[in-house]
C-alpha cells in the first residue's frame, strides 16, 4: 500500500512543517550558552520572549537596525554589546569590534553611520594600561569608520562580576536614499555574494584562547563595512535586495534567516565559497564548519541577477573585498531551506545551528 | 590539503557513482548500515547519499558514542558535576545530550564547573593545574578513544596525580552489532564497517558478520571516496554472491589492529557485565569500567552517584529505526514528543542521527526521491 504509506508520511511532514513555521516559543527554564550562540535557541529567545514583549512593527522586522522617522527624515538605530575573551587577539581588539560591529549593523540597514554612544563596564582591578590601549583602539576605529562618539557611560563592577571589560555601543545613521533593503525582498533567481574569505574572526578568537595548541597565522577580519556598502549602493542600489553582516552563526545562519524571511530556497556552491586554507585546516581539525563561524568584516549581499556582476565588481573595488565571490542563488523550492552543492558533487541541507557549534568527537 | 584532497576528488566520485549505478539491480531495495557516526557525518557533509541510486538506502547505525549514552548515565554525570570542588570535563558534543532533567550545558548554567576538553590529556592538565580540586573526566567512545583514556590514566597514576578521576562510559563495538544482527526483523543487506574503531581492534572481530549472519561488510575510511568505494565493494559482493569482510581502509587499518593499544586497554579496563544503550536497552559485555588496579581513580567509586536507570520512554522506537524496520516518521513519538530541540532517543540526539536528519531534511529527501 505505498500510496497509503506516503499519505501518512506526508501527514507527519506537514506536522513538522507547521511546527517549523510557527514562531519559536521560549520555554527554557534558564539561560544557557546556547541562547547566545546565534542558533535556534537565540531565535527562541528573541522571537519567543523579546519581540512579543515590545511588540512593534519595526522590531518585528528583525533587521540589524531599526528605523525611526525623525522630522521627515529616516534614521536607523542599533545597539550591540561586546564581551569577547580575550580582549586583544590577532587582527583586532574588543574596542575595534565595538565600533565596527555597530557601524556594520547600521550599514547593513542601508544607513550611513553618523554617531555612536559608548558604555564601558569595567572589572575592579583592570590595569589602566589595558583600558588605555582599548580606548586608543576605539578612537582609531571611529576615525577609520568616520563616526563620532557623542555620549558615553562608565560602570565598575566587583572583581569577578565581569571579565576585564564589556563594551556596549549604540549607533545612529541616516537611511541612504539609494537603499531599498529588506530581508523579505529576496526573489528566486537572485544571486548570493559573500564579500571575502569566511570564518576568520571566529577561528582567530578560538586559536587566541590557546585551548587547542594549534598555531596558525589567522587574524580577525574586523573592519567597517560602510565603504563597501557605499560602493554597492552606488553601483547596484536598486537591484540590491538585502545586506547582512555574517557575524555570530556565520554565513550559514544569515542565509537560513533570509531564506525563511523571504520564503525562497537557496543553493550554495561549496567550491565557490572563499575560505583561507588555514581556516579550512583549523576547522577540519576542530571538527567545525567554517560556514557557521563568525566574521566581523564580511557581508552577504543578495542581488537581482542582472546586477550581480556589477555588485561583485563594486565589492572587489573596496579594500577587504578583493576575494568576494558569487556563491549561489535563490530558487523556489524547497521553500525556506538552504542547500549546499558540495565540492564533492553531492547535495545537502545546510541547516540552522541548534546551539553552539560544538566540536565532534568522531 | 595534501593527502586528503586526493580522496575528495569529484571526478573520481562521479566515476564511482556511475559504477555503483551499474551494480544495482532495478526493482531491488538495498539497505546498508554505516555503523560509525563518523561515516554518517561524512555522508552528510559531502552529500554522498545524493550520489547514490534511489533504491540504495543508508541506515545510520548505533556508532555515535555520544548518542548511545543513556539518560541515567547523563544524570550520574550531572550529579558528579554538581559535587563541591569538582571540575567536570568532557568532549564538546556530550554537553547537549539530555538526561532526565536537562543536559550538562544546563548543569553548567546552574553553576557546575563543566569544561569542554579535546582530549583526556587536557583533563589531566586541568587536574595538575588545580591540585585543590577534583577533576572528573567523563570518558566516552568505542575502542577508538578508549586507548587514549587508558594512556592518560596510566600517566596520571605514574605521575601520582591524585585528583584525576574518570567516569568510564567506554563501549565496545561488537556486542551492539551482534544485538542488532540477532533481531529476527533486521532488514539490512550489508555493513559499512567502522574505520576508526578498526585501527585499534582490526578487521578480524567483524568476521562473524558474514560467517554467522551472512551479511557482507567493508571496513571503510572517512573521506567521500572511501565511503563510495565501500558501498561499491558491498554491492560487488552481493552481485558476485560473495559474503565476507573486506578492508577498504587498508591504508590505515591492519587486519589485526593495534596490539599495543589493545594491550594498554586490557591493563586499564575490564568488561562490565552489561551496559545500557540509549534506545537499545542493556547489552551484555558491551561496556568498560576501570580495572581493579585503577579502581582508586574511578569516579563512580569515589563519589556516590544516583545510578538510577531512567527507562527510555516506551514509545521511543530507536531500536526499530536502527534495524531498518521502520522509518523515522513511523515512530510514535517522532516530531511530537521527540524533536531535535527536545530529543528522546539516540536517533534524534545527534543532528546526524536518522531521526534528526529526517526531521530537518525530510522535505528535501522526498524531493530527491521524486527526481
Amino acid at each position: 500500500m505505498p500510496s497509503e504509506v506516503s499519505e501518512r508520511e506526508q501527514k507527519v511532514l506537514n506536522i513538522i512543517e507547521t511546527a517549523r513555521a510557527k514562531k519559536q516559543k521560549f520555554r527554557d527554564a534558564q539561560i544557557t550558552m546556547a541562547h547566545g550562540a546565534g542558533g535556534k535557541a537565540t531565535q527562541s529567545l528573541i522571537e519567543g520572549l523579546l519581540v512579543p514583549a515590545f511588540a512593534n512593527e519595526t522590531l518585528e522586522a528583525l533587521a540589524d537596525a531599526g528605523t525611526v522617522s525623525v522630522l521627515g527624515g529616516k534614521v536607523a538605530m542599533t545597539t550591540d554589546s561586546f564581551v569577547v575573551n580575550p580582549i586583544t587577539f590577532p587582527g583586532g581588539t574588543i574596542g575595534e569590534l565595538s565600533v565596527n560591529g555597530t557601524v556594520n549593523d547600521l550599514a547593513m540597514a542601508g544607513a550611513r553611520p553618523l554617531a555612536l554612544t559608548l558604555s564601558l563596564i569595567l572589572e575592579e582591578g583592570l590595569p589602566a594600561d589595558v583600558l588605555k590601549q582599548q580606548v586608543a583602539a576605539i578612537a582609531v576605529a571611529t576615525e577609520a569608520a568616520g563616526v563620532a562618539i557623542v555620549a558615553g557611560d562608565t560602570k565598575v563592577v566587583e572583581r569577578g562580576a565581569c571579565d576585564q571589560m564589556y563594551i556596549c555601543t549604540t549607533g545612529i545613521g541616516v537611511l541612504d536614499d539609494r537603499a531599498a533593503l529588506s530581508p523579505s525582498a529576496l526573489q528566486p533567481g537572485d544571486k548570493i555574494i559573500v564579500s571575502g574569505r569566511i570564518g576568520e574572526h571566529g577561528t582567530a578568537i578560538m586559536l587566541a584562547r590557546g585551548e587547542f595548541e594549534l598555531d596558525a597565522d589567522i587574524t580577525s577580519d574586523t573592519m567597517s563595512l560602510w565603504p563597501m556598502t557605499d560602493a554597492l549602493l552606488e553601483r547596484a542600489g536598486p537591484s540590491l535586495r538585502c545586506l547582512r553582516d555574517a557575524t555570530r552563526g556565520g554565513v550559514a545562519s544569515v542565509l537560513n534567516e533570509l531564506a525563511r524571511a523571504s520564503r525562497v530556497a537557496m543553493i550554495i556552491n561549496e567550491a565557490a565559497v572563499p575560505v583561507d586554507p588555514s581556516v579550512a585546516g583549523a576547522a577540519e581539525i576542530l571538527g567545525i564548519d567554517a560556514m557557521y563561524v563568525a566574521n566581523e568584516g564580511k557581508l552577504v549581499a543578495i542581488v537581482a541577477p542582472e546586477a550581480a556582476d556589477e555588485a561583485l565588481a563594486a565589492i572587489q573595488s573596496v579594500p577587504g573585498g578583493e576575494d568576494a565571490a558569487i556563491i549561489g542563488e535563490c530558487k523556489t523550492e524547497p521553500e525556506g531551506m538552504v542547500l549546499m552543492a558540495t565540492a564533492f558533487g553531492g547535495k545537502r541541507v545546510m541547516d540552522q545551528l541548534v546551539g553552539d557549534p560544538l566540536p565532534r568527537i568522531c | 590539503m595534501k593527502y586528503v584532497d586526493e580522496f575528495r576528488d569529484p571526478a573520481l566520485g562521479e566515476v564511482l557513482a556511475g559504477e555503483i549505478l551499474g551494480l544495482v539491480e532495478a526493482g531491488r531495495q538495498y539497505k546498508f548500515m554505516e555503523v560509525c557516526g563518523g561515516h554518517t557525518h561524512s555522508i552528510y557533509k559531502y552529500g554522498i547519499d545524493d550520489l547514490l541510486p534511489a533504491n540504495v538506502e543508508l541506515v545510520h547505525g548505533p556508532g555515535c558514542p555520544v548518542c548511545v549514552i543513556p539518560m541515567g548515565r547523563v544524570d550520574d554525570g550531572i550529579a558528579l558535576a554538581h559535587q563541591p570542588g569538582v571540575i567536570f570535563t568532557c568532549f564538546g558534543d556530550m554537553l547537549r545530550v539530555p538526561g532526565s532533567e536537562g543536559t550538562l550545558l544546563d548543569a553548567k548554567a546552574q553553576g557546575a564547573d563543566v569544561r569542554m576538553v579535546y582530549s583526556p590529556l587536557d583533563a589531566l592538565r586541568i587536574a595538575k593545574a588545580n591540585p585543590d580540586r577534583v577533576v572528573v573526566f567523563f570518558a566516552i567512545g568505542f575502542e577508538t578513544t578508549a586507548p587514549s583514556t587508558a594512556l592518560t590514566l596510566k600517566r596520571a597514576k605514574a605521575e601520582g596525580v591524585g585528583n584525576f578521576l574518570c567516569m568510564c562510559n567506554h563501549v565496545t563495538i561488537v556486542p551492539p552489532l551482534r544485538a542488532l544482527l540477532d533481531s529476527p526483523d533486521l532488514r539490512l543487506d550489508g555493513f559499512i564497517g567502522p574505520g576508526h574503531v578498526s585501527t585499534v581492534v582490526g578487521v578480524r572481530p567483524f568476521e562473524f558478520i558474514p560467517a554467522e549472519y551472512g551479511k557482507p561488510i567493508s571496513v571503510a575510511g572517512f573521506e567521500p571516496l572511501d565511503v563510495l568505494h565501500a558501498i561499491h565493494m558491498i554491492l560487488m559482493q552481493l552481485k558476485e554472491g560473495r559474503c565476507e569482510v573486506e578492508n577498504q581502509y587498508a591504508r590505515v587499518v591492519p587486519y589485526d589492529g593495534n596490539p599495543r593499544a589493545l594491550q594498554v586497554m586490557s591493563e586499564v579496563f575490564e568488561l562490565r557485565p552489561h551496559f545500557e544503550w540509549r534506545g537499545m536497552g542493556f547489552i551484555s559485555q558491551s561496556g568498560l569500567k576501570l580495572s581493579e588496579a585503577y579502581a582508586d581513580m574511578d569516579a563512580e567509586l569515589r563519589f556516590e552517584v544516583p545510578g538510577i536507570r531512567v527507562a527510555d520512554p516506551k514509545a521511543c522506537q530507536c531500536g526499530e529505526v536502527l534495524k531498518g524496520v521502520i522509518k523515522p516518521w513511523e515512530c510514535k513519538v517522532f516530531g511530537s514528543g521527540c524533536t531535535p530541540e527536545r530529543p528522546i532517543g539516540t536517533c534524534m540526539v545527534s543532528s546526524e542521527g536518522a531521526c534528526a536528519a529526517y526531521y530537518n531534511y525530510g522535505r528535501f529527501a522526498r524531493e530527491r526521491e521524486v527526481v
